[in-house]
């Protein structure tokens, strides 16, 4: 694998803004992206991006491959004389994280977050920032109610470590899109969704599943870490390979699914860290509960400060994922 | 455009209205509204039927080529209380049933049952009180719906109750309870007897939305349509701020026509049809507004999850003190939804679903 066109890729998608709701952008550059490395490729109702490659053959399944490629994001509310606009957020989104940050809307208008004065003791909440888009006044403003902002940060490279906003989810759908280039001979018909809305509540999985009807699911996705000064309690680390997740709060991957995972980890000699995260959910979620059930699971990116503008994952993890992954779907599905 | 249709409210569109608002259909037990909506729509009978949740639906096939089919929702249930315990002498211990501020509840007039059997939801007489009680909000399981002896008999564990509000015309305003939703059930009803012919309109009368959606969830997926468009009421918190600030969370305004949503709690809405909304709008000369994005969910929250998808949207009759005994709405406000909702249904096809702005 070359870890050039796998980080110019990740480029190309961290850089481009694409909130839950308006990923008509993103989808239109992944879809340029995989054109020509699958079977068949369409948008449905929601705006999940589908991609099929392969055919059922003997041993094969139908397996739905989900990454996300909504990210968090902001929504205008209100934009008053002076040209301040307020918002909401678009997925969790902390205040902490916005304070100073600077954000760019789907039109192409810049603006940076401001904030009110604060009382004595008086924590940030999301009602108490604006964002200002140079704008003197309302007339002059460039975004009005509902118009919808992603974080602007540029994409960052710190020796193995990779840093950008939305790693959450354009690390897993990158993995995504190199696996599904390095496939070339399948007995599986593989749908690879990349799917909208997740920030949101898995709102595109759930229709996406539906659509496809898998046999097999599996979510690729980011998840939290524990190996930050005073962090959240977690084994997971970056650098140590791909995540095999157990469980979330969203749900408990089918043991199968992760058996599979981990023995083709295993076959290919690839380092591997079991997933046990307490707080969080995935497409696989969305998958497991779609029409009769369906096996899922879900491939973990370790990735550090989630939900903040500047997250970090790790080179080799992404490449070791890109390779556990196309693995896996390359052969016959025995369980 | 020919046929062009003006809705009017009238004293037969009031007396609708009326009976809608003064029905008694809290969530779980819809049986009066569902009623009205059968004898009104006598004309659909063999294409109308009740499922098994309860919805009503509703199928007016038009008679274009190439026809979108459009689920149009509003839901017959209200919030409510439901009694849980009988303490003896008429007085009945209760359950609020969907959202209702306990503040709102205190020695309000209530009737109780499919017999309308009136009551009170009583307090200690300002007399009787200390400060420091008048300083507490009474919790919902301190209070209780009073129906006197007489009328305990006539009422059941597990009744529904709701306000004892009747609707009331005050110049260009509406009062009345229950707004949310039978404005989007007068609506249907409406549409589908002045129905466009160039779309299938599927009518869902929905039951349990406040309870969390529920009836819709079924309703959209035996109907399985082309595009989800939800009706319902939403708060105008558009009072004046005395202080002079300015009200950055009005959320809509009264006289600010139909409340397009942009996004919920539940829903982002689908941009295509907010545009086509906005546009039908625009060129029809009906005010409108949007309905600031925030928190809440209307039944487009569970339609657009359907099977393998379905693009939806809301629209709102703007309305003060939802979810209260008495709410307040605009008579124009209300027409002009009815009227941009025709508007938008004649003009639309299938090219809308081609565009990829979502």
């Amino acid at each position: 694998m070359k870890s050039d066109e796998l980080l110019n890729v990740l480029q190309m998608l961290v850089e481009t803004p694409g909130p839950s709701g308006s990923e008509n952008l993103i989808r239109s550059k992944i879809e340029a992206e995989i054109r020509d490395h699958v079977d068949e490729v369409y948008t449905d109702a929601l705006g999940n991006l589908i991609a099929k490659k392969g055919t059922k053959t003997e041993g094969g399944k139908r397996v739905m491959i989900s990454s996300h490629v909504d990210e968090i994001g902001l929504m205008v509310t209100h934009v008053d004389d002076n040209g301040f606009a307020r918002f909401i957020a678009i997925g969790g989104v902390s205040p902490f994280t916005c304070i100073g940050g600077r954000v760019v809307f789907m039109n192409g208008t810049h603006g940076v977050i401001g904030m009110e004065r604060l009382d004595k003791d008086e924590q940030p909440s999301l009602a108490k920032l604006f964002i200002d888009t140079g704008a003197t006044s309302k007339e002059d403003s460039k975004v009005g109610v509902g118009d919808v902002c992603g974080f602007e940060r540029p994409f960052v490279t710190l020796g193995k470590r990779l840093v950008a906003k939305s790693m959450d989810d354009r690390a897993a759908a990158t993995v995504a899109i190199q696996a599904l280039k390095s496939i070339e001979n399948t007995p599986n018909e593989i749908y690879f969704v990349f799917s909208v809305q997740e920030e949101v509540g898995l709102r595109g999985a759930i229709t996406a599943a539906y659509g496809v009807d898998p046999e097999v699911g599996i979510a690729v996705d980011v998840t939290r870490t524990g190996d930050t000064p005073m962090g959240v309690k977690m084994e997971v680390a970056l650098g140590k390979g791909p995540a095999i997740k157990v469980r979330d709060s969203s749900f408990i991957a089918d043991p199968r699914v992760v058996n599979w995972m981990v023995d083709e980890a295993k076959a290919q000699g690839l380092p591997y860290q079991m997933e046990v995260l307490e707080a969080g959910g995935t497409d696989g979620a969305a998958i497991q509960r779609t029409r009769a059930g369906v096996p899922a699971g879900c491939l973990s990116i370790p990735c550090r400060y989630v939900h903040s503008p500047s997250e970090m994952v790790d080179v080799d993890d992404l490449q070791q994922s890109v390779s556990l992954l196309a693995g896996l779907l390359s052969k016959a599905i025995t369980f | 455009m020919t046929n062009k249709y003006s809705p009017e409210f009238g004293q037969e569109e009031l007396d609708l209205l009326s009976r809608l608002s003064n029905a008694l259909s809290v969530s779980g037990d819809e049986q009066e509204v569902r009623e009205i909506v059968y004898a009104e729509l006598q004309e659909f009978k063999d294409s109308m039927h009740t499922d098994a949740m309860g919805n009503v639906l509703v199928h007016r096939e038009g008679s274009g080529p190439d026809r979108l089919r459009v689920l149009v929702d509003a839901h017959m249930d209200e919030v409510g209380m439901m009694l849980t315990r009988e303490d003896g002498d008429g007085l009945f211990e209760f359950v609020v049933v969907g959202g209702i501020d306990p503040r709102q509840l205190v020695g309000k007039p209530v009737i109780v049952g499919r017999q309308h059997v009136p009551g009170v939801i009583g307090a200690k007489a300002i007399h009787l009180t200390t400060k420091e009680e008048r300083e507490q909000v009474l919790k919902v399981n301190a209070l209780r719906i009073d129906v006197g002896l007489g009328g305990s008999k006539m009422v059941e564990i597990g009744d529904r109750a709701t306000f004892a509000t009747t609707l009331q015309v005050l110049g260009p305003s509406l009062r009345g309870k229950a707004l949310d939703d039978r404005l989007g059930v007068f609506n249907l009803i409406q549409l589908l007897k002045n129905a466009p012919d160039n779309i299938d309109l599927l009518a869902a009368f929905t039951v349990q939305e406040e309870l969390g959606l529920r009836g819709a969830k079924v309703a959209a997926y035996h109907f399985n349509p082309d595009i989800g468009i939800a009706m319902d009421s939403t708060p105008a918190n558009d009072l004046p701020h005395f202080d002079s600030e300015v009200n950055t969370t009005h959320n809509t305004k009264l006289d600010g026509g139909p409340a397009i949503y942009l996004m919920d709690g539940a829903t982002i809405g689908d941009r295509r049809l907010i545009k086509w909304l906005s546009e039908t709008a625009e060129a029809e000369g009906i005010p409108w507004q949007y309905r600031q994005p925030g928190k809440g969910g209307t039944d487009a929250g569970a339609i657009h999850k359907t099977r393998a998808g379905v693009p939806s949207v809301s629209v709102s009759v703007p309305q003060r003190y939802l979810h209260s005994p008495a709410g307040m709405v605009r008579i124009d406000d209300e027409l002009n939804t009815l009227k941009l909702m025709h508007a938008a249904l004649s003009r639309l096809d299938k090219s809308i679903l081609k565009s990829q702005e979502n």
